[in-house]
């Protein structure tokens, strides 16, 4: 294909403002489906991704348009994946920012459209939805012009629902969208961008790739050249919405590479694709490893399903490079692991899959970032575990975000509180219009992994909408606090927090375990200590009484299956030294302030 | 046939009305049913009979009310049923006049267990029981007249809108009356039934009181020189009672784990490993009786482990040691050492016998629940 005749865009849009819908009506509207083969929302391809919303994993899609040749990379719709969102937009000349008429501008929505505007892409402002009743597509026109610099007259009307206005889309990615650059003569050394890869069981991995420069073809040998995996490529093609072969792809073209390489983590998103033949001199800009900042411990609730849960990680790591986890062995929750995820999302989809897809049960940690960590000793560490942190360290970093959250003016002021509280750092706010202010924050990752997101939408009734971006690692006064029951201390409840902050959360802490410990046989004290410092102590006093009223010749078998199940209640709580613990009780450090209303 | 068993179990459903806590097998009204229910008793006992040794050494009527079956039929059944070392009636004061007492002594009761449940007005209201205090002193006396040495009275405790004070007065006010027998229940709200709709949150707050009315039901029972033989039963010690063992027989051979038939609707026999419960409707009851067949019946095979089980939750409900002798398997060594060392379990001769400290036989529930294996 002529390069000139090449347009390559993707779409913004905030989970629910119709991105799917879109997708589905282009892929109508130019007949790459039709009729009954079209499946709702084809591009959301996982379970998963239907119910909840959103796209995990992006995907290429080929359409034609008036002799054009469209490619519609779909980006993933979260936070925890701007990675792979800023990938997929650099293999694109420009994109859809798609807003709810209804709903307005969100936090993502503004995230995204910078991340767009950075990589010079030309962007297509549309406002879907219009045919709800309560859709206000002037007002939301003027704010995503004012967001983007653009006229308000050039913003595109339409409903992706009813098909209102979409064609008009296709006519303006055909008009404004610039046709890709890049050398497309046959000697060029080629290179080519991974912007997204996935593992099929029987073909390997699956590399998606915006060809830069020169062409690929099948039975080439190639590499990828910042993880310097060599391999050769056994396919070459494009989605029309499914798998098709083709001889080549040129300079301009998205399409996939079939590697049969068997794991995900050998080709990561970012990397340049070249020829062993033509070695490129420069990869392409941009490539970096992704590295998990979240972290926390899962383990089976029942011990016996620790060789599922292994099975079942070795199996989501296939598909997912920035997964990582190791075996984690705790006194209290016994074997499982400690997994690391790019933010809070990842952490959930995985947890869900892991138990809706592997049918498992799980006890998840209370989540923790990395901390950077220098010993007295000199030694720099990474610490993924409250209960691996040295108890004498020279100097802790933590990972610092810029967070954006977008609220109706009359929450400004609980936001912010709320962001003192977790030691936030003002830096920006502006009127997106006369009622939603936007606010940008700095603040500890730390501080936003337990109950940030909760918090911010109890405060704010539900209206804010945020999004944040790691920024970097700063120096932190941070301690350790662990938590003691019945004098034995309990790694899975031990936290990384905040000098100013230890008192109250260790108090929150030993007070939320009171409630959710249940009665012993005997005395249980509670505490929370930093180092060999006592900052609260609670006790649980023991079971006075604890007997079944009567129990005669009729109630036998009664009595008996009340004991029974009295028994099996007992077998599901942890055994912490001589104390059962139930598993709700290693959540108590999820939401102690959720805890507290 | 040598493990026939010799402890029989009559249940008689008729009651005046129904108490909101109760949960038994009651029939409200229906007077005109108590000679055919009489009979189908008889035809029940005949057809069971052979399960039976001749001579019993316990016959438990139970209800219901069994005293407010009618006279005439109360009496055709107490002289049909086989004879027995310990035959007892239960019964609601209200319903023991001198003539009554008088009955049931002609035809051989030799225990009668009155359900006093408590001796404050307010609360009987609570419980929807047709007696007053009164009627309790009132039925003791009659009792007495007609020489019953072996009187047992019920209490109830936690009941909603009890005070400690309440409680201890209750107490006092059994006691006065000498019992040689006393059964003292928390009292058990079932979820989901009216009464506990009726009184939830007041529920909720006697649920922490109860915690410590036990205790003080115990002190003040043993202090009173009451033997606290069982959970929730308390007798006379024998210094006090001429040295009679007052201890219910009858209730003793359930929590030894011993063989035992009942009859009547929802009547549960255990014989042999086999246990069953008959319907409790009682027009299928008369119906299956009247046509000379076995009531319809819900049957239980108890193995092996479950029927050691039970002997290990019924045995530790007694203040005498339970010997693990044959109960091999039934309980977790491990939970065992554990409770042994919170000081809740005793080994005792040659450590093949077990026994709860006083502490362990509060917490008896929990500690059970634990020990089973």
């Amino acid at each position: 294909m002529d390069q000139n005749r090449i347009r390559n865009f993707s779409i913004i849009a905030h989970i629910d403002h119709g991105k799917s819908t879109l997708a589905d009506r282009i892929l109508e509207l130019t007949d790459t489906v039709t009729g009954r083969e079209m499946r709702a929302q084809v591009l959301d391809t996982m379970e998963l991704e239907r119910e909840r919303g959103i796209t995990i994993k992006a995907q290429a899609v080929r359409v034609n348009w008036k002799g054009h040749e469209l490619n519609l990379i779909d980006t993933p719709g979260h936070v925890d994946f701007t990675y792979e969102v800023s990938r997929s937009l650099q293999a694109c000349e420009g994109a859809l920012l798609v807003v709810d008429a209804a709903q307005g501008i969100e936090a993502q929505t503004v995230a995204n459209a910078y991340l767009a505007i950075e990589n010079n892409l030309e962007i297509i402002p549309v406002v879907n939805k219009i045919d709800l009743p309560q859709a206000d597509a002037e007002g939301t026109a003027a704010e995503i012009a004012e967001l983007v610099g653009d006229d308000p007259g050039r913003v595109l009307r339409i409903s992706a629902k009813t098909g209102e206005g979409v064609a008009a889309v296709l006519d303006a990615i055909v008009e404004r969208i610039p046709a890709p650059g890049g050398s497309a003569a046959e000697e060029a050394p080629p290179r080519a961008l991974v912007f997204d890869s996935s593992y099929d069981q029987y073909r390997g991995v699956v590399a998606f790739v915006r060809v830069v420069d020169g062409s690929f073809s099948a039975r080439e040998p190639l590499r990828a050249m910042a993880q310097g995996t060599r391999f050769e490529s056994e396919e070459v093609g494009f989605f029309s919405p499914t798998m098709r072969a083709a001889e080549a792809l040129g300079a301009g073209e998205v399409g996939y590479v079939i590697t049969g390489l068997k794991d995900v983590s050998r080709l990561r998103v970012g990397d340049t694709l070249t020829s062993e033949r033509r070695l490129a001199s420069e990869p392409l800009p941009g490539y970096k490893d992704v590295k998990p900042m979240v972290f926390a411990g899962l383990f089976p609730t029942d011990s016996d399903e620790y060789p599922d849960l292994r099975d079942a990680l070795e199996r989501l790591k296939l598909n997912d490079a920035a997964l990582f986890y190791e075996p984690e062995t705790s006194q209290a929750l016994g074997f499982g692991f400690r997994c690391g995820f790019l933010g809070l999302l990842h952490m959930e989809i995985v947890r869900e899959r892991l138990e809706r897809e592997f049918d498992l049960d799980l006890i998840v940690t209370a989540p923790t970032v990395a901390y950077r960590v220098l010993t007295k000793a000199g030694e720099e560490v990474e610490v993924h575990n409250p209960a691996e942190m040295p108890r004498e360290v020279e100097r802790v970093e933590e990972p610092y975000i810029k967070a954006s959250i977008i609220v109706p003016k009359d929450y400004v002021g609980p936001v912010m509180e709320l962001n003192t509280e977790r030691r936030g750092r003002f830096d920006h706010m502006e009127y997106l219009s006369e009622e939603r202010v936007l606010l940008l924050y700095e603040l500890p990752l730390g501080e936003i992994v337990l109950d940030y997101y909760d918090q911010l939408k109890s405060r704010t009734r539900g209206y804010a909408s945020f999004d944040y971006d790691v920024v970097g690692f700063r120096e932190g006064k941070l301690e350790r606090v662990d938590v003691l029951i019945a004098g034995e201390p309990v790694d899975a409840l031990s936290l990384i927090v905040h000098r100013d902050g230890a008192y109250a959360r260790g108090r929150a802490l030993v007070e939320r375990l009171r409630e959710e410990i249940p009665r012993q046989f005997f005395d249980v004290a509670v505490q929370a200590a930093i180092g060999s410092r006592v900052i609260a102590r609670e006790t649980i006093k023991a079971k006075r009484k604890d007997v079944l009223a009567k129990c005669y010749g009729g109630d036998i078998t009664r009595k008996r299956k009340l004991l029974e199940r009295q028994k099996a209640g007992k077998r599901r709580m942890k055994q912490v030294g001589s104390v059962e613990v139930p598993q709700e009780a290693f959540l108590a450090v999820l939401n102690l302030e959720g805890g507290k209303k | 046939m040598t493990l026939r068993a010799r402890h029989l179990y009559v249940h008689l459903p008729f009651c005046a009305s129904r108490c909101g806590y109760c949960d038994f097998v009651t029939v409200v009204g229906r007077e005109g049913q108590h000679e055919a229910y009489v009979s189908a008793l008889l035809t029940e006992l005949a057809l069971e009979r052979p399960a039976l040794e001749p001579r019993l050494e316990s016959v438990f009527l139970g209800g219901g009310t069994p005293t407010l079956t009618e006279p005439s039929s109360l009496a055709r059944l107490l002289q049909a049923l086989p004879s027995a070392e310990e035959v007892t009636v239960e019964a609601n004061p209200e319903t023991v006049t001198p003539a009554l007492a008088r009955l049931l002594r002609e035809c051989g009761v030799t225990r009668v267990s009155l359900g006093a449940q408590s001796f404050a007005p307010r609360l009987l209201e609570v419980l929807d029981r047709q007696a007053g205090p009164d009627d309790v002193r009132r039925a003791v006396y009659a009792l007495r007249d007609a020489k019953f040495d072996n009187i047992s009275l019920d209490l109830v405790y936690g009941i909603p809108g009890q005070s400690a004070a309440d409680l201890d007065a209750d107490l006092s006010e059994a006691l006065a009356l000498g019992p040689e027998h006393m059964s003292c229940y928390e009292l058990e709200a079932k979820p989901g039934t009216r009464f506990t709709h009726a009184h939830g949150a007041e529920l909720a707050r006697q649920a922490e009181a109860m915690e410590w009315y036990f205790e003080r039901v115990v002190a003040r029972l043993t202090e009173a020189g009451y033997r606290w033989y069982e959970t929730a039963n308390f007798c006379r010690l024998p210094d006090g009672a001429g040295g009679r063992d007052l201890r219910s027989r009858h209730n003793l051979a359930y929590w030894r784990g011993r063989d035992y038939l009942g009859l009547g609707i929802g009547a549960v026999s255990t014989i042999e490993g086999r246990r069953w419960r008959n319907t409790p409707r009682l027009g299928r009851y008369l119906a299956a009786l009247a046509a000379g067949e076995r009531p319809p019946r819900e049957v239980e095979a108890l193995s092996e482990p479950v029927r050691r089980s039970e002997r290990v939750l019924l045995g530790l409900r007694l203040d005498e040691p339970l010997s693990l002798d044959g109960l091999e398997g039934a309980v977790d060594a491990a939970a065992l050492a554990r409770l042994e060392r919170l000081g809740l379990i005793e080994r005792g001769r040659g450590a093949e016998d077990l026994a709860l400290t006083e502490r362990g036989r509060f917490l008896g529930g929990g500690v059970t629940a634990e020990l089973l294996a």
